[in-house]
């Protein structure tokens, strides 16, 4: 299993995962510097994701959405805030409406994603920062969830066969 | 949603505080009366009977009256779905990893797998 570590902080609304890959920094960096694969990893299978709009650069906005299975869509953003190649990025990511432009009331969360060499691959740490609970919760609401379980399913079937 | 969404801010809150942080979790471990309470604390009884009062808003903590005495113990079940709440998040995080640890077995130390291996898919459709 690819995670080896979850930390969670209640007050601080904080998650904090920790996963370690069979291949080198510079391969994992290049699943988030291509929005080709970077959108085979970010949407669980049931919701494709599809970037139209995607360059890891400081002040890019990647568009992106995701299509589920009755063909409706969920747009999303990010908006690139730092970029230390192949280290780490820092970026914001949201909502979007229909025409993939940010929806100023739904939740925003910020995320570091940090990259280091280990022997025989990359550890990876994800930290993900909801500003308030409202947040949170909200994004739960949107059903993300669902998704991302039957993801995990999915591979589960898919190993265990 | 509102309802769920003042519930999440309540809990969040309730938990923002430290002292309210070592109230849950005695009275987690057990029912204790506010007095026995202010006592741990540096702070008067009024204080204290206040952090209670959040907790028990949040749905932390209940209170009981028995006598003279107000006793409150906590509400083991209502601090694990604050804990749930971010559960739900890493399940996303893990989907999300689980997906990059496969496309990366699909195309060892290829940087552009797109192009040189048409036959790349996710869809595990043969497991069916």
């Amino acid at each position: 299993m690819p995670v080896t570590n979850v930390t969670k902080d209640l007050d601080q609304r904080t998650l904090v995962i920790t996963a370690e890959f069979a291949a080198p920094v510079e391969r994992v960096w290049g699943i988030y510097a291509d929005p080709r694969q970077l959108e085979q990893v970010w949407g669980p299978p049931t919701w494709p994701a599809t970037f139209v709009e995607h360059e890891l650069k400081p002040g890019a906005m990647s568009r992106y959405y995701m299509t589920g299975p009755d063909g409706e869509r969920s747009g999303g953003w990010w908006r690139v805030l730092e970029v230390d190649e192949p280290r780490s990025f820092t970026i914001e990511d949201g909502f979007a409406d229909d025409d993939l432009n940010p929806i100023d009331t739904m939740p925003v969360s910020r995320s570091v994603y940090a990259f280091e060499a280990i022997d025989g691959g990359t550890r990876a740490t994800f930290t993900s920062v909801y500003e308030t609970a409202e947040g949170l919760q909200q994004v739960l609401d949107m059903g993300m969830e669902e998704g991302a379980t039957l993801a995990i399913n999915q591979i589960d079937d898919l190993l265990a066969a | 949603m509102s309802e769920s969404e003042d519930r999440a801010d309540a809990l969040f809150h309730a938990l923002s505080d430290r002292t309210r942080r070592d109230i849950l979790r005695r009275v987690l471990a057990g029912e204790q009366s506010i007095s026995q309470l202010a006592a741990l604390y540096p702070m008067s009884f009024a204080a204290v009977q206040k952090h209670v009062a959040v907790l028990e808003r949040a749905g932390l903590v209940t209170k009981r009256r028995s006598g003279r005495e107000q006793l409150a113990s906590g509400d083991v079940e209502a601090v694990r779905s604050v804990a749930s709440m971010l559960d739900e998040i890493e399940a996303t995080w893990r989907g999300r990893i689980d997906r990059i640890d496969l496309l990366l077995s699909d195309a060892p130390g290829d940087t552009s797998p797109i192009s040189a291996t048409p036959h790349q898919s996710t869809t595990p459709s043969q497991e069916d």
